[in-house]
């Protein structure tokens, strides 16, 4: 399989990382491993150890750090930019309709049950509009490349996608390690991303709130594997960090208890899932959320971001029908392809999947994190026949896909540097606009030859760089 | 009919409550078969939050109480007129599809004795035809028995035991229902105590079915009927827990204990 390296145009290097090969090419070997060291060291000051949303594994393992940079050409990212946009803005579409009149399922082209019985649907937002329409607020896009023109999305994440405070602290670690390379290209800044957040989540206050809009972020606590997240982002924010005991409702608002007393609180950005937000709506014996706060958040009293029920629009099986919302509600083509998937629980597509195991990946339909998924080209024969018994067992929990080749990016490695494979979540905002920094996090599978880019099986991070015109 | 409702629940607490906070689906339906003439909610110190009618048609209303309290109320008083609709919810306005309700929870997760009762009707055409025949199930499976079954009780406990409370029964009926494939729904309300001396509560629960064009049919599996003009629907749910007509948490540690007092009673034409 050829795999497209981002670096190279056939044997000549291209033009975004034309300074950045130079700058390797004449690194001293002592003065890289020094400054990969003093990286880590940084890394380990700062505290921030966790995992990707949902990869599980220990949460106070170190991520590594690669220190060689991504770069897109500016034209390469406005081409993303949009088609992430576009498929951002199709579903919340998605999210509005299938919560109100559900016209794309009467119009036949998204079934029913797919929708309705999914086990993220949640009957108790039904009708209920969130403020300017908007059900995900943050929106992670999975993204992986196959040529220079070529980018498919892998998954949409629309519930409460984490990996950004890796974006921003790899962009701070490398501007104060090599503050050189940023005076000699100009890239484009993500800093503001913070910022960009907040307003978002000002943007969507509830019509009840008449003043500057009251801000937190819920957290379930410190055990959870995303909580320095939570508390960096609220800092950066200036906002408060919250737990669900720090709310309370009082009449039709809810409150932040502080020093000064009860302060009414608009937005809620949550990092607690649907289950556990209200005990008077869902879990009863959840003691993560805030009890009442989903009949305020019903009758307008509180934003919550992203709002319940949003999950249903990033699901495995929805995922597949993406490109149709865009035609549906937009009434445009599709600027980013999906990835073929085929479905198990399709007679015709599961002869198709049990005759070619060998060439394709095959994955739980709510697996996450690289377990659980079969990558046939990688595999022994024993452990394609085991996981074919597996699937035989229960077609419906499994999807498949071709296998990509997905592309390389230059990573300093052992013996200097050598192409390691790549994806990209960039973060896109949602509230009045729809807004994207220019970059994201790009995580490198740092194993040679690995296709697996989760940190639980070897992954790493990069800085990811736009450059500007 | 003409029925006059009142209910009272009392909370009472061993060490003083704080910070209350009640989710009520305490309000009349509003359909074909009952109109709402007067209706008051009480919360004695509380204080009324929002609200709202949700997309399954019922009204909710939040209630906070601040405390520090030793006991509780909550106080329905009431008059609707009802009439006969052969237990079809006819006239309801609501936005959820009825796929929603084919998902289980844990009070309604089949067993393998559930699965073989809702297999023994065999094939039917009709699918009002096939709701009525696992009603009649439920009711010959599950003896009307008080004090037998807990409020965790689950469908597939009750069966086994054989005897619950029309929780029990509604339970059972709406996991048979999904297992055919019917959306199935868990409903709460008031029966108006006839004077023949018959055994029942006058806080009452039964399931709906929904039944291709009728939309939505009530079948009361504890009392081998559909409800009819004796029957006040508050509200419904995927089961008792999600449907419950009083949903509350407070902090404080005491132990609570409840006292209910409910009664339907016929206004006599003056």
């Amino acid at each position: 399989m050829v795999y497209y390296n981002e670096m190279f145009e056939g044997e000549s290097v291209r033009d975004p990382y034309a300074r950045l090969s130079e700058w390797v090419r004449t690194m001293p070997e002592d003065f890289r491993q020094m400054k990969q060291a003093e990286a880590e060291a940084l890394f380990r000051r700062i505290g921030i150890t966790f995992a990707v949303y949902g990869e599980g594994g220990d949460p106070d393992r170190l991520i590594p750090f690669d220190m060689m940079p991504r770069v897109f050409e500016q034209s390469e990212w406005r081409r993303l930019e949009r088609g992430i946009k576009q498929r951002a803005r199709a579903l919340n579409a998605f999210l509005r309709d299938v919560y109100g009149r559900g016209e794309i399922i009467r119009a036949g082209r998204i079934p029913a049950r797919l929708v309705y019985r999914n086990a993220a649907y949640e009957k108790a937002v039904v009708g209920i509009v969130p403020p300017r329409g908007v059900y995900s607020h943050i929106i992670g896009i999975d993204l992986v490349r196959t040529a220079k023109d070529e980018f498919f999305v892998l998954e949409d994440n629309c519930r409460t996608p984490s990996g950004v405070s890796y974006m921003l602290e790899n962009r701070e670690i490398m501007m104060r390690m090599f503050p050189q390379l940023f005076r000699q290209s100009r890239i484009e800044p993500v800093e503001q991303y913070p910022e960009l957040l907040r307003r978002t989540l000002e943007s969507v206050a509830p019509a009840k709130c008449d003043s500057r809009p009251t801000c937190v972020i819920l957290t379930p606590g410190h055990y959870n594997s995303a909580y320095y997240e939570h508390s960096f982002l609220a800092n950066l924010m200036g906002v408060e960090l919250v737990e669900g005991q720090d709310l309370f409702v009082d009449g039709e608002f809810v409150y932040m208890r502080t020093t000064q007393g009860p302060k009414r609180v608009d937005v809620i950005y949550r990092r607690i899932d649907d289950p556990f937000l209200d005990p008077l709506c869902f879990r009863p014996d959840s003691m993560l959320g805030v009890p009442g706060l989903m009949d305020v958040y019903r009758s307008g009293g509180v934003s919550i971001c992203s709002a319940p029920g949003a999950g249903v629009a990033d699901d495995k099986a929805i995922y597949t029908f993406v490109p149709e919302m865009i035609r549906f509600y937009l009434g445009e083509e599709p600027l980013l392809n999906n990835v073929q998937t085929w479905t198990l629980w399709k007679e015709e597509d599961y002869r198709h999947v049990m005759a070619n195991l060998p060439d394709l990946v095959v994955k739980e339909v709510h697996g996450s994190g690289g377990y659980g998924m079969l990558v046939g080209p990688k595999a022994s024969k024993e452990e394609i026949e085991t996981f074919r018994k597996k699937i035989e067992a229960n077609p419906s929990n499994y999807i498949a896909q071709p296998t990509l080749s997905l592309s390389t990016c230059p990573t300093f490695v052992e013996e200097g540097v050598a192409p390691r494979h790549v994806d990209l979540r960039p973060f896109c905002l949602c509230g009045d606009r729809i807004e994207l920094v220019p970059g994201g996090l790009t995580r490198v599978a740092l194993r040679e030859g690995s296709l697996v880019v989760n940190s639980s099986q070897g992954g790493g991070v990069k800085d990811t760089w736009v450059l500007s015109e | 009919m003409k029925l006059r409702i009142s209910h009272e629940t009392v909370y009472c607490y061993d060490q003083p409550i704080r910070n209350l906070v009640q989710s009520l689906r305490l309000t009349p339906s509003i359909f074909e078969g009952q109109k709402t003439h007067e209706w008051l909610i009480e919360v004695p110190d509380g204080i009324k939050g929002p609200g709202f009618r949700d997309g399954a048609g019922d009204w909710i209303e939040g209630w906070t109480l601040r405390g520090p309290a030793q006991e509780v109320t909550v106080r329905i008083t009431g008059h609707v007129e009802t009439r006969d609709t052969a237990g079809v919810l006819r006239g309801h306005r609501e936005l959820i599809h009825p796929l929603a309700y084919l998902r289980d929870t844990q009070a309604t997760a089949p067993d393998e004795a559930l699965r073989k009762l809702a297999q023994s009707t065999g094939t039917h055409n009709d699918a009002l035809d096939l709701a009525h025949k696992l009603s009649a199930l439920v009711s010959k499976a599950i003896t009307f028995r008080p004090g037998v079954t807990r409020a965790q009780t689950t469908a597939a406990e009750a069966l086994a035991l054989g005897e619950g409370v029309c929780q029990d029964h509604a339970h059972a009926l709406i996991s048979l229902a999904r297992l055919r494939d019917l959306p199935a729904r868990y409903v709460s309300g008031y029966l108006h105590s006839t004077a023949d001396g018959q055994p029942h509560e006058a806080a009452h629960a039964w399931a709906e079915i929904h039944v291709g064009n009728l939309g939505w049919v009530g079948f009361d599996a504890a009392n081998g009927c559909c409800p009819d003009e004796r029957y006040v629907r508050l509200g419904s749910g995927l089961d008792a827990s999600d449907a419950a007509p009083i949903r509350g948490v407070a902090m404080g540690s005491g132990i609570e204990r409840l006292a209910v007092a409910v009664r339907v009673e016929e206004e006599m034409a003056q």
